[in-house]
């Protein structure tokens, strides 16, 4: 009927990574599951890269394949330069299509983009307008709705004023920015958004290793909530350095054969990057990835195949940078390897099956390596920073974009963590073993609640709370060795990881030691074979409330610690 | 957050000799925190915001979140209850549904034709369980009155009927609002009362959604577009609900037909009446509207302001003509000066010129009569007429310079005849081989 509602149009959230090399997005389907969305042409890892021709914009893969024939109007890679000054851009990538030029106080690229001929100066932040606007109407178009609103994924190291062109891009496309996620937290959180997923304390590892760039970040999962502790970033290593390898075989070979080096040619070195780029990404599904390319160099037709084992013994530099990359952020953390529970995999290059094979060499058997290769149940690492965003969107879709503001602001967000876990002390006879209940690094305030055995004949129960430190054990060898360093060629990028090893049979463990005691309880009566339930809530600044009762049980023993 | 993690491990049993206050003994104190950033990011951080914004502990904020969740079904399924009955209301006639308020007796008065069909389902069913005459029977109500039923029927079946209840949102009057009288708009609530005015007529717009009236700020434009959308109404809304009940029975055709014309002729007045109607009243409010009055002295202000420039430009142009023309008239007459004063000075200089002739003539004639006509002693008629005849031949025949250039020499000869002579014969001579004066036409030179 007439019913005249016409104020503003509801908000429709989806989720976009956007990436220097490939861009995603996703949504949440009717099933409540995170969606990755494939563009018109059917892909879901959406080049980050704009063409033009004669006056016509062409987007993704199709851009892509322009690096070859039209390179001069293609930009690509400038996820980065959102923000920046021309003085503080790396331009390395943009070697290959159209080279960013300074302009006022930001960067621009000059590009034929319309019918005429003359090149018009494109900012960097128009170029990212126009990319998100194509993500933006994939988006519509497959939904069958507008999108208005997004989750977009940053970089850990994304300062403000990128932030804010950034938004300002979206905003110009289109879409209101609901909020700006880090690409690590998102894709802890993709992992801990499956239903089977259950909310534990954990130690994870993000390693993002992407087209051009690699970072990795420790997280502290503490009841659902993350904390970044440490973060690296390596700005050369990525995809782009495995694709390098691959050219640089087939280029050898092509100049055995030929005695010309294709890639002293502009366009038969992006004709050899294209080709390298997919044999890579086939070699991490397959063993063997063939190439050809027709006229590499001289019209000079090129066909030849690479396996598996080749690239792994060619990239072994390279992979020991990555693994490198992971061992650099949890020193950074001041951490052990034994402390991290999980490593998440995500990016493009995660795909390598090697890489994750590497880093479970490097971890302990409990330490879950989250990657298509070691774990069967792994989420296609490309997806995890979308599908982190989409969650997230979903979230906070509904909300006003005043709490979402304020639900973001430090006075929020910026909380004390636990310096030194809590736990409790068990003493039985002469040993003292000490079980954390809520571990380093949790957000205040907070609570646990944990049910331990009481004594087979009942009675009396001793609880005695303490505050404890891990220590790691190294024992001397023994016949077997559970675990063993991997001993390949990446010895000398982790010095610092082997001072403390320098004997290679070893025996790592983490063993807690009580710190100070902080309060003792006593439970009176408890029948045999039941369970004392302890419940301890911390509060922000630092007092402890704890109860313990036997479960079922009618009186509970609480107190009170006050802060320090 | 509030999985209990089950440890099995046994706790120690309480060794001899400990005792405590109430079994708890407080024995130390927490080390200091490291403050960091949480990231703002999953649903437990946002139960996190949600509880330190609002200053909550874990189990109010659980309790609290629990309450709202439950409310929140309550609340839907009651929503529309609130609305009272009026007594009159239900004891009203089935009989005469055209003059009930389908939407009162559903209890939905407040949203009317705003109402969605689901909605007026649910509004329905509530009622008919409150009214449902076995249910009346059931709780012992003697009366057995099941008119305020079928009124609720009635009312169902003409609301859940799209046609149908156009046809009666097209009559409904309760749902009209009165435009406000001149007095009242001008206290200053003229966007306030119009737009409510507007926005129920809006609903028999066929064309969704109807602009708003908008405010003060509103532009041109959107003034003009809400006018212009206005005057070219197009209303869905028909008048049938009104007709007279068309007589079924097969008997009196001609009655039936006459009936059907009459109401045909009464759908079109009405019509025709609510046109004019709405004409007028956007008229009204067109006539108060501050901003058309505005639009229209920043128009004629344009206007003004261009005609003013334009008589500037014209009153500049003519200025500049003026100064044209002067300065060409100034030009012409400085030129004619100068034509007068350049032909003065050639008279002068042809009378100058004409006295020097004159003067050399007389120089030549008398250069003759100085030298006696070349004759010794007194010269004859004859010889004097001989030898001036050929000096005046001479003369016709050269021009002013070499006449004077002939009485420059002459005055030099001065009286010297032969010397005179001389020069006469020269000049003859030079005559000749000018092919002037023919050999032997001068008798004495």
């Amino acid at each position: 009927m007439s019913d005249g509602t016409n104020g503003a149009p509801e908000r429709f959230a989806i989720g976009i990574s956007f990436g220097n090399t490939s861009s995603s997005i996703a949504r949440i389907n009717p099933e409540g599951k995170p969606e990755v969305i494939a563009n018109e042409e059917g892909d879901r890892q959406i080049p980050s890269v704009l063409s033009y021709i004669d006056g016509e914009e062409y987007h993704g893969t199709q851009a892509k394949a322009q690096l070859v024939r039209n390179s001069q109007n293609t930009v690509a890679y400038f996820r980065d330069y959102l923000g920046k000054d021309f003085k503080s851009i790396d331009a390395t990538p943009c070697h290959n299509s159209a080279h960013p030029q300074p302009h006022e106080s930001t960067v621009a690229f000059s590009i034929v983009d319309s019918t005429n001929e003359t090149p018009s100066t494109v900012t960097v932040s128009e170029i990212a307008t126009r990319h998100l606007r194509r993500l933006k109407q994939s988006a519509s178009d497959y939904l069958g709705k507008e999108v208005n609103a997004a989750v977009i994924t940053v970089p850990t190291d994304f300062s403000d004023a990128q932030r804010e062109a950034l938004t300002a891009s979206a905003k110009a496309a289109g879409l209101e920015v609901l909020q700006l996620i880090h690409e690590p937290v998102a894709a802890a959180l993709a992992y801990d958004a499956r239903p089977e997923a259950t909310v534990t304390d954990k130690l994870v590892v993000v390693a993002d290793l992407g087209g051009t760039r690699s970072d990795a970040a420790v997280l502290a999962c503490r009841g659902g909530m993350y904390s970044i502790l440490a973060t690296a970033h390596d700005y050369e290593l990525g995809g782009a350095s495995l694709d390098k390898i691959i050219i640089d075989h087939f280029a050898k070979e092509f100049i055995k054969k030929h005695k010309t080096d294709p890639r002293e040619n502009a366009r038969g070195l992006a004709k050899l990057k294209l080709e390298g780029e997919a044999a890579r990404k086939t070699l991490s599904l397959g063993t063997n990835a063939s190439l050809s390319i027709e006229s590499l160099a001289d019209g000079i037709d090129f066909g030849s195949t690479v396996n598996r084992t080749r690239y792994e013994l060619l990239s072994g530099k390279t992979f020991a940078q990555f693994t490198g990359l992971i061992e650099q952020v949890i020193q950074k953390a001041g951490l052990d390897v034994l402390d991290i529970d999980e490593v998440i995999f995500a990016g493009g290059a995660s795909h390598t099956p090697k890489i994750a094979q590497l880093a479970r060499n490097i971890f302990s058997e409990k330490t879950k390596i989250l990657a298509p290769s070691t774990f069967t149940g792994a989420i296609n690492p490309s997806e995890l920073a979308p599908r982190g965003a989409a969650i997230q969107a979903s979230l906070i879709q509904e909300f006003e974009q005043e709490d979402i503001e304020q639900s973001i602001h430090p006075m929020v967000t910026a909380t004390p963590h636990l310096k030194n876990a809590i736990g409790v002390e068990f003493t039985t006879g002469e040993t003292v073993e000490f079980q954390p209940l809520l571990n380093t690094e949790t957000a205040l305030p907070a609570r646990r609640v944990a049910q331990y055995n009481a004594p087979k004949a009942g009675g009396d129960v001793f609880i005695r709370v303490c505050e404890g430190v891990r220590e790691i054990k190294v024992t001397k060898p023994e016949p077997k060795p559970k675990e063993e360093k991997p001993k390949t060629e990446e010895d000398e990028d982790d010095s610092d990881f082997d001072s403390d090893e320098d004997e290679e049979e070893e025996i790592r463990e983490i063993v807690w030691k009580t710190e100070k005691p902080i309060a003792e309880l006593a439970v009176k009566g408890v029948k045999a074979g039941s369970k004392v339930e302890l419940m301890v809530h911390v509060n922000a600044d630092l007092g402890l409330q704890i109860t313990a009762r036997e479960v079922g049980g009618q009186n509970a023993v609480r107190g009170a610690v006050q802060a320090a | 957050m509030t999985t209990v993690q089950v440890v099995n491990v046994s706790l120690p049993a309480l060794s001899e000799g400990w005792s405590a206050e109430k079994d708890f003994k407080a024995v130390g104190t927490l080390s200091a925190a490291t403050q960091r950033n949480l990231e703002p990011v999953g649903p437990h951080f946002l139960a996190h915001a949600r509880r330190k914004r609002h200053h909550r502990t874990f189990s109010e904020d659980e309790r609290i979140q629990a309450q709202q969740n439950v409310k929140k079904t309550e609340e839907e399924e009651d929503d529309e209850i609130s609305e009272d009955e009026d007594p009159m209301m239900l004891s009203r006639d089935a009989k005469d549904w055209k003059n009930q308020d389908h939407y009162a007796v559903l209890g939905i008065t407040k949203y009317r034709w705003r109402a969605t069909p689901e909605q007026i389902k649910r509004a329905h069913r509530k009622k008919v369980l409150r009214h449902h005459p076995d249910k009346k029977a059931a709780l012992g109500d003697r009366d057995e009155n099941d008119s305020f039923f079928k009124c609720i029927q009635k009312a169902h079946e003409i609301l859940s009927d799209p046609v149908k209840r156009r046809q009666f949102d097209s009559v409904d009057e309760a749902a009209d609002v009165e435009p406000p009288t001149k007095k009242e708009a001008a206290k200053g609530n003229f966007y306030k009362l119009w737009n409510r005015v507007f926005e129920s007529e809006g609903r028999f717009s066929k064309i969704q959604p109807v602009p708003k009236l908008g405010d003060d700020n509103s532009t041109f434009e959107e003034v003009d577009n809400f006018y212009n959308f206005w005057y070219n109404f197009d209303s869905w809304r028909t008048f049938e609900y009104l007709d007279e009940d068309v007589p079924d029975d097969g008997e009196s055709r001609d009655q039936k037909r006459q009936t059907e014309k009459k109401n045909a002729n009464a759908r079109r007045k009405r019509k025709v009446e609510d046109t004019a109607r709405l004409r007028k009243l956007v008229d009204d409010c067109a006539a108060q509207d501050e901003r058309i009055k505005k639009f229209r002295k920043a128009a004629r202000a344009d206007k003004d302001k261009k005609r003013l420039e334009k008589e500037a430009e014209a009153k500049r142009l003519a200025e500049e003509k003026e100064k044209a023309r002067l300065e060409e008239e100034q030009r012409k007459k400085d030129a004619e000066e100068a034509a007068k004063a350049e032909r003065e000075k050639n008279k002068k200089a042809k009378e100058a010129a004409k006295n020097a002739t004159k003067k050399n003539k007389r120089v030549v004639k008398g250069s003759v009569k100085e030298v006696n006509y070349f004759a010794d002693g007194e010269a004859s008629a004859s010889q004097v007429d001989s030898v001036l005849t050929d000096v005046e031949l001479i003369m016709s025949k050269i021009d002013a310079e070499e006449l004077a250039g002939l009485a420059e020499r002459l005055t030099a000869a001065g009286k010297d005849a032969a010397a005179v002579k001389n020069v006469y014969a020269e000049e003859s001579k030079r005559l000749v081989g000018a092919g002037k004066l023919k050999e032997g036409e001068t008798k004495n030179f």
